[in-house]
């Protein structure tokens, strides 16, 4: 017996390590037939464990105090060594980290993950999404440029659309009777320690869930219920070696392309790094023209599109609630889209350019013409959702494959 | 034959559980409150958000004097006597041209909402979500038939020289107007007045 063995099994008799290994990676069989779309799960971990990373580091040069914050962020991108580097992977990162949680999503939506039995599967995954949207948005705040304080100052009063207490719910959120070192102050902390910790429970409940589920695939059918001689799914292969070779390879392209995008473009024409927070925050100016980073902008445009305070919160809130109660719309026998009927890839159609059309609108400054095409949009997006368990039920689908295709 | 001290008396279980559930909730929430509180302004935090005085003696009319109170833009703007003139025309495009909502105190509930109608003082934070609009008093600056006002640029909503709210606008109620008082004819009192000093 080498000293390796012994080791291991010194460990296996106080810890359930070979168990886990083999319950998670080498006896966990995903379906063989996943396809580009399935790379975005580890992208989001990879994405994730690079913001945590660089994250620690930037916390050892920033100062969370409104009168020396953006100096702060001077110093690390002038003065601290390869601290442009650090912040630069932390900013490109953050959006890296919506694109592929987007089309993360994007792939749950046509192959149908969210349907039973993955309902859970999905709503986890969408805490983590509201999560990592609080999560974005408290760090937007950090640099403390004009954007961060504005987009704050709007971000928090909304909650004074709240009918009786929205007035003190925002002092008390604030901190303060307007933005300030107080709140910029709860805001990192929430940044640092608060929002990653739930992030991290989420998304171990989220692997959870999928591991004593099943993923769902392409197809969108059910790869355990045809099974070898050893009980193993015939459909399926071990997640170790295959599936982690093949992210492995995904990694090595993903890495490729956020390394261009961050030592050419990290600021992305001004997408991913808004030229007006170059600008120190000033409490007594508004910028001309303000708007969120690209990945709220979807939501910010529905706020706008409705010209009434009130309604137009509740209409952001409800295009979030509606992606909560996707699996119970749905109503389709089948799971993926390539055996759903022509209505169903009408209305993903629909969704996806609305959703994209909400998302450049929410970049445009207010126009007669942005707010008439954003209205068209929302409709387009909350009509989706509600006629779903219609053209869902009634559309007639091409019949499922017994095994899956190759 | 069994003792009496073997038999379990569930119900008696069943009370002490929901007993103990009760006593256990009441302390966390108790304990909740030292949490919540914690996120409210300090003391500190308020000292700072004291009253501020002006000085208005070398203010010229049509010019706007921002000072800063608690943080907020406070706007004094010198009205001319063709500003005052376009408020009464406004009555029908406005949400609330009466000041019916509470978003003033008692002695700026009036058509040009402010003491003296020359000075208007508003707190310069839209109503909507928190933005501070533009002062635009060109006539026609923001569309053919503007009459001089104010212009939030985040969300297009629109006020009147008085800060009173257009229709069809994001903003649901008219600029907010602090509790102020004149000291003299050259000194105002941001943030309280004769009935004391404004809360949050």
């Amino acid at each position: 017996m080498t000293i390796r063995h012994s080791f291991l099994n010194w460990i296996s008799a106080r810890f359930p390590i070979r168990e886990f290994t083999k319950k998670h990676l080498t006896g966990y069989y995903a379906p063989r037939n996943f396809n580009f779309w399935y790379y975005f799960g580890f992208f989001s971990l990879l994405v994730l464990f690079n913001q945590i990373i660089t994250g620690i580091w930037l916390a050892m040069e920033y100062t969370p105090v409104s009168d020396s914050a953006f100096a702060s962020i001077q110093h690390i991108m002038r003065d601290v060594r390869y601290g442009w580097l650090l912040r630069l992977m932390h900013t490109t990162g953050a959006s890296a980290f919506f694109i592929v949680i987007y089309l993360h999503m994007y792939r749950a939506l046509i192959y149908g993950s969210y349907k039973k039995p993955r309902e859970l599967l999905w709503l986890i995954g969408m805490l983590i999404y509201m999560t990592l949207l609080l999560e974005a948005f408290t760090g937007y705040v950090l640099p403390w440029g004009q954007m961060s304080y504005w987009g704050a100052a709007v971000i928090t009063s909304l909650a004074s659309a709240i009918p009786i207490i929205g007035k003190f719910i925002v002092v008390w959120l604030r901190g303060d009777f307007t933005v300030s070192t107080v709140t910029l102050h709860r805001f990192f902390s929430l940044h640092v320690i608060a929002v990653p910790l739930i992030l991290f429970v989420l998304v171990f409940l989220h692997l959870v869930a999928l591991h004593y589920v099943g993923s769902n695939n392409p197809d969108g059918i059910d790869i355990k219920e045809k099974k070898d001689a050893h009980g193993h799914p015939l459909d399926g292969i071990p997640f170790h070696p295959y599936y982690t070779v093949k992210d492995l390879m995904g990694a090595v392209v993903f890495l490729i392309i956020f390394s261009i995008v961050l030592f050419f473009a990290p600021k992305m024409g001004g997408y991913f790094l808004e030229p007006d927070n170059d600008i120190p925050a000033n409490a007594l100016q508004t910028p001309s023209h303000i708007a969120p980073v690209w990945y709220m902008t979807p939501f910010y445009a529905i706020l706008r599109a409705i010209p009434n305070k009130f309604l137009g919160l509740i209409a952001m809130a409800s295009a979030i609630a509606f992606m909560f109660v996707l699996p119970w719309l749905d109503r389709s026998k089948v799971r993926s889209i390539r055996y759903k009927g022509i209505y169903s890839k009408i209305a993903i159609a629909v969704f996806v350019v609305s959703f994209i059309g909400l998302g450049y609108l929410g970049l445009q400054p207010v126009s007669p013409l942005h707010s008439t095409l954003a209205q068209l949009f929302t409709t387009g997006y909350f009509l989706f959702f509600l006629t779903m368990p219609f053209y869902t039920a009634y559309e007639k689908d091409k019949p499922i494959p017994d095994r899956v295709t190759p | 034959m069994e003792k009496e001290e073997d038999v379990i008396d569930i119900a008696r279980r069943c009370f002490l559980r929901r007993a103990t559930t009760v006593v256990g909730g009441v302390g966390i929430a108790a304990a909740a409150v030292p949490f919540v509180s914690y996120w409210l302004p300090s003391v500190d935090t308020e000292a700072l958000a004291a009253p501020v005085t002006v000085n208005i003696s070398t203010l010229q009319p049509t010019q706007q004097l921002t000072v800063p109170w608690r943080g907020q833009p406070i706007w004094i703007i010198r009205r001319t006597e063709e500003m005052l003139a376009t408020l009464p025309q406004l009555t029908a495009q406005l949400r609330d041209p009466d000041s019916l909502e509470d978003q003033q105190p008692l002695y700026a509930k009036n058509i040009h909402r402010s003491i003296k109608p020359e000075y208007y003082i508003a707190i310069g934070v839209c109503t909507h979500l928190g933005c501070i609009p533009n002062y635009r008093p060109d006539v026609g600056g923001i569309s053919p038939d503007w009459l001089g006002g104010f212009y939030c640029p985040c969300h297009g909503s629109r006020y009147d020289l008085a800060g009173r709210v257009y229709k069809g606008v994001p903003a649901p109620l008219n600029l907010k107007i602090p509790r102020h008082m004149y000291l003299n004819d050259q000194e105002i009192v941001i943030g309280q007045d004769q009935e004391g000093v404004e809360g949050t």
